[in-house]
């Protein structure tokens, strides 16, 4: 399906739930409302005209400073189909959660885990949200901009490894 | 094996089919002929390494081709590429894990320095974690580079007594 085809399907059933779209460089971006997602993506992935079986990544974005929020960004592939589609979502800094869709996608449990340990998003439902990259005694969020570029924890491990050595 | 070379006197009496040398120098010159290098690589530094032991640029003219994936039967690590501080206590494992004597060498801007990460996931300088003999900078050194940092190695080996 193109582009144009697949936008206009979904705002077919989901006249509410999608909040904007744009079209470029021939990738399609559709702006989704937090409370919807769950239902949208599980529609992405059963309608058999669209046929988003392959959920390729999770991410996000910290636009805090900008436009006070935060970002999840879903990225889907039909692997029958070949087509794509990228989905945004807005979630506020004060309280940044949104639902799991790891009920949809079994795939989406580490995408998951990857974004709440880089920004602190909080997946609601996750079966196990856990940090996934960073060290166990690691704190704090470091894609976040507020965190520090050099934020080493700790600053140096001199003290670990090399204690006492000349 | 001229530097350590004793003469007195006594070569002309053995003949031209004895050497005399002192322990040192013969112990020093069978460890720096027959290094056996443990690999650690961590980024495209690697490729570079992997580059040294295959046909082109032959580390086995300098008698350190067997790379052994054993730490165990390794006497020089190779800490080649970005070392994050989630690996560092397995590098550190690895070193312990040598027998005496060993040598390491922090190969790339990445091992040396942190290089271009300054950020907060990556080690800045594997000397937090390790004693390095030999730091070989470059991005990634080219495997000539690589092949000098081990030809320091064995003149520093050649300096040590036992």
């Amino acid at each position: 399906m193109d582009n144009d085809s697949i936008a206009t399907l979904i705002k077919k059933y989901f006249p509410e739930a999608v909040a904007g779209l744009n079209i470029f460089r021939d990738e399609l971006t559709l702006i989704v409302k937090k409370n919807c997602i769950v239902d949208i993506a599980r529609f992405l992935k059963e309608n058999e005209e669209l046929d988003f079986n392959f959920l390729s990544d999770i991410c996000g974005v910290d636009r805090v400073e900008t436009d006070d929020v935060f970002e999840v960004v879903y990225h889907l592939y039909s692997i029958q189909k070949n087509h794509r589609v990228r989905l945004k979502v807005s979630v506020p800094p004060d309280e940044p959660c949104i639902p799991t869709v790891t009920g949809v996608w079994r795939t989406a449990d580490w995408h998951e885990r990857e974004t709440y340990d880089m920004f602190g998003i909080k997946f609601d439902g996750h079966p196990d949200l856990r940090k996934i990259l960073t060290p166990e005694d690691f704190e704090g969020h470091p894609l976040r901009k507020d965190y520090p570029l050099d934020g080493r924890q700790p600053a140096t491990l001199r003290d670990t490894y090399r204690k006492g050595e000349a | 094996m001229e530097k350590g070379r004793v003469g007195m006197g006594l070569e002309s009496h053995l003949g031209d089919n004895i050497l005399t040398t002192t322990l040192t120098t013969m112990v020093n010159w069978a460890r720096k002929s027959s290094l056996w290098p443990m690999p650690f690589g961590l980024a495209c530094c690697a490729i570079e390494m992997m580059a040294v032991v295959a046909p082109r640029y032959d580390l086995a003219r300098f008698g350190a081709e067997v790379f052994r994936f054993s730490p165990r039967q390794s006497d020089l690590m190779i800490v080649a590429g970005t070392l994050t501080y989630k690996m560092a206590s397995v590098a550190r494992r690895i070193y312990d894990q040598m027998p005496e004597p060993k040598w390491v060498i922090a190969m790339g801007a990445c091992a040396v320095s942190g290089g271009v990460y300054n950020t907060y996931s990556v080690v800045q300088g594997l000397d937090q974690v390790m004693p390095v003999d030999v730091y070989l900078p470059g991005c990634p050194p080219r495997p000539e580079a690589l092949i000098h940092a081990i030809m320091e190695i064995q003149k520093k080996i050649e300096k040590e007594s036992l």
